[in-house]
């Protein structure tokens, strides 16, 4: 493998290790309750969204980080790897490792840790419905892309990975933080529906994914016969993108906005 | 003077064209020409040039042929002569290409690739300019020098048969001639045998020197079928026999007189692959060019390639070989093979004669001529050339001659390919200033649209335009004067030819009032929004304008749209941008419905059954934009109570699907017609339906598709055209069995083939009969005030008269299409329009971005090879110009059409007041803003590499776009009277 990269993935990983302790360093120790009725003191709550606002920012930097090490660590073990001539193999793997870290952080953050029964057999019939959703989105995201033109034959594969990379950077997250239940993700993607940051930042993510990814299609007709404008290279490269925008900006948006922020609580 | 926002829109519109086609008239230029025009036959030849020693060779060289028979095969791509396709179907023509005496070259067509400019390029050796497209269809007379004229004048005599283009183009010049019309595209047996009986005749009279056949029967089946089409083959077969007959015929002739003769086989423009021409694809510019003389004489063994070389050279050729001066603007260099058999003395004085041609051509036309390597290369030739004139009459050594001949004629040679490019490379100069002005009267009638937006969109739909006053102030004269000033001045200081400066000054004096009417309207304007601005922002009452997503969508896509024309390869594929945007429109649109039927289910539960109830209920989400406060009056649907509970379910259940049919009925669509460039070789289901193996499913699916049509359309007409259109679509499908495109269930071959005048004609009737209806009816509503309903049936019966004329027109392939914009119209308006309550500016605007995408649906592109010329022609026994024009133009546009007409009779029968006034503003806008940028970035690209083969043909079609819609406007603004008035 390339030497030059190796020491490029060598000198990220302390850095991951600098964000990540802090980060779960913060959530062990400081579980501040949400759900406060009573607004009695003005300046706890600013402190409760301060520290609400710091933890979303290391969740998502922890996202990125993901993503970016499903760039350098196949190519320690795969020959040849790249991301735009083996692309199929970097999409699985980005989805994997973004997954991971959604459940990882969802593990570990609970950002609404309210479900009240918790036997086993609900976890597991709630696991085995998300999955099913997740499905279920990927084969409604192909869909979509059919009916925007993505030929209905040829390469189903490269659509079909292309709508689970989707999935990951949308469903994925949404099935984490909101639990398979439709009524509430519409809820949280019609306007004024958000009850928390995490909610919040969620809809800007999600939203931004899928702006990347229509962004993403327009190189497509131009004629400048690049390896990224093959189908579905350039869509999943905005996708990508996107979704690692919605990721930095979130935390900005909301750390920018808290005061005009108010989120009724349920 | 106040006036409402439909007659505003229109006016401006209609100024808007004026606009345009003052741009259009200086953006597309006249090539520059050798001034030497009418004085070139007085003109004694260039002569020879001698270094000291005299020569007294001044005349021009005898010719080199006796007689010379040019059989231009329309559409011949090269492949049909050189690839397998012409060793299967061409067996002679193969043998004289290979082991004959002839020499056989691949001719470059340039842009356009249509059938007039290239046959000028081919006789004087000229590249015409693009503009020659449009005047394609009525070509005048060719004043130019050429080689038809200078053959006339030098006294041949010539014989002309084929296309009817030439005997427009050469009037008088043919002492026998028998036209044929091009414009029955999809005869291809006829057009042919009318050349054909003449020749039996003509080659055994030898009355004769150049005999001309022009064969169209090979384009038409491009056009009709495409070139892998099996008819091809016959048809080429077909020319292989006339080409050996006429060869044989000449050989015969010779073996008389011993002087030989010349037989020139070539086509005019290639082929694409879908079967059109007209755009720059390599199969379209490439085509054959054989030279066959018996002149040519080869030995065995000498195997001859086929050259590339350009289409221009042959008239230089023709020229030397008839023994003419070379025409003056021809830009083509002699193919030096044909002359390659003569003594090395007359072989440097053809070369000599095309150069000297060639740089008199270069001095008039480039300023700094001698500095172009082209020039100085021929001035050294020459000098080579006078000396070896002069070794040459002093009888010098043979070597030395021989070697030094050889140098010159390298030396000529390279100097005519220099020479030639860079004449070719001569971009004939842009009317700037013609363009200028057009831009400014687009620009400023775009500013005055957008400023009065909030105006003209408030619930009145009325607005105050300040015209008259700023006519009679300080600032209208001075703006006047100046702009005169400048105008004398321009068209005084111009060397260059300038249409603007052409016209009279009465003419131009009302263009500059117009112009600087229009600034002070803008001015005055601008200064009442800024005085309303301050007032607004002391008021702080006034609500924040709020955008639902739909908005932002609609206001993003059609600035992408706009801003996405500056590339060529987003014009080559606007279908995708335009597929793309009503996608994502789609599934907003499904948001939308979603959000407000399940969340409303959630926390209101009373509202949303009243949304199911006809939806009546207002949705307050969406309706609280300021700008846009119309007041649609909610036209309540009828509904019978005892059904409700039944009807409300299955109508919620088709509320929520209709996006997806939507959607799923485009990517149908989308996959009927491949079009653009770079996905058009891909296969598609229209390419599969009209393959001559399944006949018998393209009858079945175009029977299908009338019937649905019929069942789409007839539920809102009256009993009267009801009858009409039913027996009307009865007529298509006869139409279209007569022209042998479907086949009846009885009929198992197509033996007779006809023009299918009759039922064409019989559906025109038809046609005309509902049209005659709707109108009637409509002037019945303005007659008896009340009646709503009449002048709603009134409407939809135009409507549906046009409906019936876009399924006569459309090929049967392409008769889903409209089946699918029926049906999509009928889907949006029953479970998205109305329960939806989106305002009329939205409703517009969707239109709008459908009509678009169905004009694509339909198989049209930006280029100008799809346009369906035989659509022109349904109906007419002789072609007939404004018909011809007129049918045309509504089968290419037929998709942005219909839907403006549905858009008139959804918008007049289901809301009241000021919809109409919106609508038609707000369609102008939308129209207008892409025009206006186009005008701009077509400026600022005017020496873009692709401004001739993709920028200009999508600029005439936007200038016939906003043709149409002032068309449209006006349409709109008709109604809008009576719809006041009543």
């Amino acid at each position: 493998m390339d030497p030059a990269l190796f020491r490029s993935s060598l000198s990220v990983w302390p850095s991951f290790l600098l964000v990540s302790a802090p980060v779960l360093f913060d959530y062990a120790s400081q579980r501040v309750p949400r759900c406060s009725h009573s607004p009695w003191i003005a300046s706890q709550e600013n402190t409760m969204k301060d520290t609400d606002i710091k933890r979303l920012l290391y969740t998502h930097l922890l996202c990125i980080f993901s993503i970016i090490l499903s760039i350098f660590i196949p190519s320690f073990f795969l020959e040849n790897f790249s991301i735009l001539e083996t692309h199929l193999t970097w999409l699985c793997i980005c989805s994997v490792f973004v997954t991971a870290v959604n459940l990882l952080l969802y593990l570990v953050v609970k950002p609404n840790a309210s479900s009240k029964r918790s036997s086993l057999s609900y976890k597991v019939t709630r696991f085995l419905k998300c999955c099913i959703y997740f499905l279920m989105s990927c084969f409604f995201f192909h869909v979509i892309f059919v009916l925007y033109g993505a030929p209905l034959i040829e390469l189903v594969l490269e659509t079909f990975l292309f709508a689970v990379i989707l999935s990951t950077f949308t469903t994925v997250p949404c099935l984490c933080l909101l639990g398979p239940n439709i009524k509430a993700w519409l809820r949280v993607f019609s306007r004024n529906g958000v009850t928390s940051i995490w909610e919040n930042s969620l809809q800007i993510t999600t939203i931004s994914s899928f702006i990347g990814t229509w962004l993403g299609a327009f190189p497509i007709p131009l004629d400048w016969e690049r390896p990224w404008q093959v189908w579905p290279i350039s869509c999943t490269l905005g996708a990508t993108f996107g979704y690692v925008a919605g990721l930095v900006i979130s935390p900005l948006w909301i750390y920018w906005n808290r005061k005009q922020l108010t989120y009724k609580n349920h | 003077m106040r006036l409402g926002s439909g007659t505003f829109a229109a006016c401006c519109v209609v100024i808007e064209v004026l606009g345009v086609a003052l741009f259009l008239r200086g953006f597309f230029p006249t090539p520059v020409r050798s001034s030497a025009r009418t004085e070139h036959q007085a003109e004694p030849p260039a002569p020879e040039p001698s270094a000291g020693a005299s020569s007294n060779w001044t005349k021009l060289p005898p010719p080199l042929f006796r007689k010379v028979v040019i059989m231009l095969i329309d559409g011949l791509r090269d492949d049909f002569v050189f690839g397998s396709k012409g060793v299967k179907f061409m067996p002679y023509t193969t043998y004289l290409v290979e082991k004959g005496a002839s020499h056989s070259f691949v001719a470059e067509a340039k842009l356009p690739t249509v059938t007039m400019p290239r046959i000028k390029a081919l006789m004087t050796g000229s590249l015409p300019g693009f503009i020659d497209v449009v005047r394609n269809l009525n070509s005048p007379a060719l004043l130019e020098d050429n080689v038809i004229t200078q053959a006339k004048a030098a006294g041949k005599r010539i014989i002309f048969y084929g296309d009817e283009t030439w005997v427009k183009l050469f009037p008088r010049h043919f002492v026998e001639y028998d036209g044929t019309t091009s414009f029955f595209v999809s005869d291809y047996t006829e057009v042919d045998d009318n050349v054909t009986r003449h020749l039996d005749k003509v080659l055994k009279r030898g009355d004769w020197d150049v005999l001309i056949l022009h064969y169209l029967g090979l384009d038409h089946i491009g056009h009709v079928s495409g070139p892998s089409s099996p008819l091809i083959g016959h048809k080429l077969r077909e020319m292989d026999s006339i080409l050996m007959k006429i060869h044989t015929s000449l050989l015969s002739e010779e073996r008389e007189t011993l002087v030989p003769n010349l037989l020139v086989l070539c086509g005019d423009h290639g082929m694409s692959e879908t079967g059109g021409h007209g755009a720059s694809s390599v199969e379209e510019l490439n085509t054959a060019l054989i030279l066959i003389s018996s002149a040519f004489e080869r030995k065995p063994g000498d195997i001859r390639r086929p050259k590339h070389v350009q289409q221009t050279d042959l008239a230089a050729t023709l020229a030397i070989g008839l023994g003419l001066p070379i025409p003056g603007n021809s830009v083509g260099s002699l193919l030096f093979p044909t002359v390659e058999g003569r003594p090395v003395r007359e072989q440097l004085r053809f070369l000599h004669l095309n150069a000297v041609q060639l740089s008199k051509l270069l001095q008039e036309n480039v300023p700094s001529y001698t500095k172009e390597p082209g020039f100085e290369q021929f001035k050294m030739s020459e000098r080579l050339h006078g000396n070896w004139i002069r070794l040459y009459l002093e009888e010098n050594n043979s070597e030395v001659l021989f070697n030094l001949g050889a140098k010159v004629r390298r030396q000529y040679l390279d100097a005519l390919r220099t020479l030639s490019l860079s004449l070719s490379r001569q971009v004939a100069q842009y009317d700037i200033y013609s363009m200028l002005v057009g831009t400014v009267m687009v620009l400023e009638v775009l500013a005055l649209l957008l400023l009065s937006i909030p105006q003209a969109l408030s619930s009145e739909a009325e607005l105050e335009v300040p015209l008259w006053s700023p006519v009679f102030s300080l600032l209208f004269y001075l703006m006047f004067l100046v702009l005169s000033a400048l105008h004398v001045i321009v068209c005084t200081s111009t060397e260059s030819s300038c249409y603007f400066c052409g016209l009279s000054w009465l003419t131009a004096g009302g263009v500059m009032a117009l112009i600087s009417a229009l600034l002070c309207a803008v001015g005055s304007a601008l200064a009442k929004m800024f005085a309303d601005g301050k007032f607004l922002s002391k008021n702080p009452a006034h609500p924040k304008a709020r955008w639902s997503e739909l908005d932002v969508l609609i206001l993003l896509g059609t600035t992408g749209h706009v801003l996405s024309l500056g590339a060529s390869s987003f014009i080559e594929e606007e279908h995708q941008t335009w597929y793309f945007l009503i996608n994502t429109l789609c599934l907003a649109l499904c948001h939308e419905i979603y959000r407000n039927c399940f969340l409303r289910d959630d926390c209101e539960p009373q509202q949303c059954s009243h949304v199911e109830e006809g939806f009546v209920s207002p949705a307050p989400a969406l309706q609280d934009r300021s700008i846009r406060c119309n007041m649609l009056e909610p036209h309540r649907v009828s509904k019978g109570p005892t059904s409700l509970d039944t009807l409300r379910g299955y109508e919620k259940w088709m509320v929520l699907a209709s996006p997806w049919v939507i959607l799923t009925c485009c990517r149908l669509l989308r996959s009927l017609n491949q079009t653009g460039v770079q996905w058009a070789h891909r296969p598609d289901l229209g390419h599969w339906l009209t393959s001559s193996d399944h006949k018998a499913e393209l009858s079945v699916l175009a029977a299908l598709s009338l019937i649905l049509i019929f069942a789409l359309v007839q539920r809102r007409c009256s009993l009267t055209s009801k009858v009409a259109m039913a027996l009307g679509l009865l007529g298509v499908y006869c139409y279209r069995a007569a022209i042998g495109n479907v086949l009846f269930p009885w009929q198992r071959d197509s033996k007779d083939i006809s023009k299918g005048v009759i039922e064409a004609r019989f559906v025109h009737v038809f046609v005309l009969g509902i049209l005659f209806t709707g109108t009637k009816d409509l002037l019945k509503s303005q007659v008896i005030a009340a009646d709503f309903t009449i002048k709603t049936v009134g409407l939809w019966e135009i409507y549906s008269g046009l409906v019936l004329l876009a399924a006569l027109l459309f090929r049967p392939h392409n008769l889903p299409v409209l089946v699918f914009s029926l049906f999509i119209q009928t889907i949006m308006t029953k479970f998205i329009w109305k329960p939806l309550r989106h305002d009329a500016a939205e409703i517009t605007i969707m239109h709008y971005w459908f009509g678009q995408a169905f004009f694509y649906f339909q198989g049209n592109s930006n280029s100008i090879a799809t346009v369906d010329v035989s659509a022109g022609f349904v109906g007419l026994d002789t072609y007939m110009e404004v018909p011809a024009m007129f049918l045309t133009a509504f089968a290419t546009f037929a998709g942005p059409v219909l839907w403006a007409s549905h858009l008139v009779s959804f918008l007049s029968s289901e809301t009241s007041g000021s919809a109409l006034g919106h609508a038609c503003f707000c369609y102008a806008l939308i129209c207008s803003f892409p025009v206006s940028a186009y005008i701009i970035l077509v400026t600022s690209l005017r020496y873009h590499l692709f401004i001739w083969s993709v920028f200009s043909p999508k600029l005439l079609y936007e200038g016939m776009h906003i043709l149409i819609t002032a068309a449209i406007c006006a349409f709109f603004t008709a109604m809008d009277q009576t719809n006041t008035k009543s």
